[in-house]
């Protein structure tokens, strides 16, 4: 096995432990603990990949300033340990098969998938901020100003509804 | 063996720089203390430690012993693996950042292997950072939390809401740094302030980027939860805020971390603005490569002479001893140019981190504390617009001009 190998799995087996966990925690701040981690695994990952802007983007965006938001406003309500009901009849219903489904979808596409597909993930094609920049600013910069359009009137919704409290 | 060595050189060369760091940024921490309550001390009109050793200098030694020998209780209620998870983190992350520094320009040559100032050199460097500091509030909130006391929640809630409005302005001021070197590496950064070498102090970054450094140094401070922004803590109001119901070397853990993040944000200040180990004088000034020698050997006479006349015979013992090698190692430098060259990076980065951590100690002993509101407003509605102002000025000139 070798080191990279070693290190992939290290890291995957974290981002699912820390997944699992995620769920299973009784209290709030536990479970956003447990998405940290699993946000550190996942740049982990990103950076054996090359990927070195999108790793640090990843801790610094989802690792910290959407995860101190979760836990503040944990903080903020002082959330308790949360109760146990077995209310959805549903999710026990449909919950597995349809996951099982769901994993052999994913399985089947990676199996068919050939080497071209996979070349994305060549080490050293997403590496540096400028072929990033490249892609974003020239080859999607459509999407992209129509995503950043979409975060302006989410932020200004929330000062709509900001407002709307105060009065 | 000597196969075995030459085969993992690489490795062990790394595990004993990692070595000697840690204990290097311990003890620099452990003095900085010191020098914190001497210099804030003479500020105001006191004398600050002086009974443990000569001029209070085995005062870290002691307040160490202390630390270990305390008692260390654990408060009923409290959420045990975070209560013990926040200091651990808190300091590991501290640390961490520490290890993207460069210390000097040139490799240092041992038993045939080159051997970089420095444990790692990241091409993302200064992102890399970011994304430490964007994790250590983590240490703060969760200590805060998990310590079930009203004092130390409050501390941690107004940590995790500083550090959310004060990173942004911290990410938007390097920016321009950013822009004006075309890269993230910290060293590529410095060589991009030396250009032009004759110019000296007025190539380095702080000029064009005043506004940057500006707003940099003030957001670097919140963010390290130092004085005027130490509102976590503020003893006043919290008592002693997110530490509160921390005791003996859980504490230290907390102190340690502050105090080595004061140290990265020096050395991030001196890197991306001040020209990191670039001399502020002119390149063909080669007479200036004699300043360390300057000051170390009068500052050595200055130590023995002082010492000789001191009240305790311990105290006259030890003081001539320091003063004795401190103008030894001017001597030296003097004596081999060799060295002499190897020092200049390394002593103007050192010379620009002290200053920067004086400042830190200066603004302790003369500001004060920011009222809550005064902090967010002046977060979001100063600092924020003016970085961002920075960012859109600094990408108009750079185009304007046709660099890069």
């Amino acid at each position: 096995m070798t080191p990279n190998l070693a290190i992939f799995f290290v890291l995957a087996a974290l981002t699912v432990l820390g997944a699992i966990s995620l769920i299973l925690q009784r209290h709030p701040i536990h479970s956003a603990l447990s998405l940290i981690v699993v946000m550190v695994a996942l740049a982990g990952l990103y950076l054996s990949m090359g990927a070195e802007f999108v790793a640090a983007v990843q801790i610094i965006v989802y690792g910290g300033a959407i995860m101190v938001l979760f836990v503040f406003v944990i903080m903020l309500l002082n959330a308790g340990v949360e109760e146990r009901t077995n209310a959805s009849k549903l999710a026990g219903i449909a919950g597995i098969p349809l996951a099982v489904a769901l994993l052999g979808f994913m399985a089947v596409v990676i199996a068919r998938s050939n080497e071209s597909s996979q070349a994305g993930l060549q080490s050293g094609v997403l590496a540096s901020t400028k072929e990033i920049s490249m892609m974003l600013f020239r080859e999607f910069v459509y999407p992209f100003e129509l995503t950043s359009f979409l975060i302006l009137v989410a932020i200004l919704g929330a000062i709509v509804l900001a407002q709307r409290e105060k009065s | 063996m000597s196969a075995f060595l030459n085969t993992y050189a690489t490795i062990i060369i790394d595990l004993v720089k990692i070595a000697l760091l840690l204990f290097i940024v311990l003890t620099v921490n452990a003095y900085l203390t010191w020098f914190e309550r001497k210099v804030v001390a003479h500020m105001q009109t006191r004398w600050g430690p002086h009974r443990v050793g000569p001029h209070g200098l085995l005062q870290p030694l002691a307040d160490g012993a202390k630390f270990l020998l305390k008692e260390d209780p654990t408060p009923a209620g409290v959420d045990k693996f975070t209560y013990f998870l926040a200091p651990l983190m808190a300091l590991a992350l501290a640390l961490t950042s520490i290890a993207i520094i460069p210390f000097g320009p040139e490799p240092l040559h041992i038993f045939g292997h080159e051997v970089s100032l420095g444990i790692t050199n990241l091409n993302i460097g200064i992102l890399a950072l970011f994304a430490i500091t964007a994790l250590s509030v983590y240490g703060v909130a969760l200590a805060g939390w998990s310590s079930n006391s009203k004092y130390p929640l409050l501390g941690g809630l107004r940590s995790s809401a500083q550090m959310v409005s004060y990173e942004l302005s911290l990410t938007m001021s390097v920016v321009g740094v950013l822009l004006m070197a075309g890269s993230f590496n910290l060293r590529e950064i410095i060589s991009a302030q030396a250009h032009r070498p004759e110019l000296g102090i007025f190539g380095w970054n702080v000029w064009p980027q005043i506004l940057g450094f500006f707003c940099f140094f003030v957001a670097a401070v919140a963010e390290t939860n130092r004085v005027p922004f130490d509102l976590p803590e503020a003893e006043s109001e919290l008592v002693a805020g997110f530490h509160t119901e921390y005791a003996s070397f859980k504490f230290a853990m907390f102190f340690i971390a502050e105090y080595t993040s004061m140290i990265t944000v020096s050395c991030l200040c001196a890197i991306m603005f001040f020209g990191g180990w670039l001399s502020p004088f002119p390149a063909s000034w080669t007479f200036t490569h004699y300043l360390p020698s300057v000051i170390l050997i009068p500052f050595g006479l200055w130590v023995i002479w002082d010492g000789i006349r001191y009240e305790t015979i311990f105290g006259r013992i030890v003081l001539p001893g320091v003063g004795t090698a401190i103008t030894a190692i001017g001597a030296v430098l003097i004596a081999f140019p060799a060295v002499n060259e190897f020092i200049q990076g390394p002593f103007w980065l050192l010379a620009k981190i002290f200053t920067f951590l004086f400042v830190y100690v200066w603004m302790r002993g003369t500001l004060p504390r920011f009222r809550y509101d005064q902090l967010m407003s002046f977060g979001w509605k100063l600092l924020l617009p003016v970085s961002i102002a920075n960012v859109v000025i600094t990408a108009f000139v750079i185009l304007m001009r046709g660099v890069r």
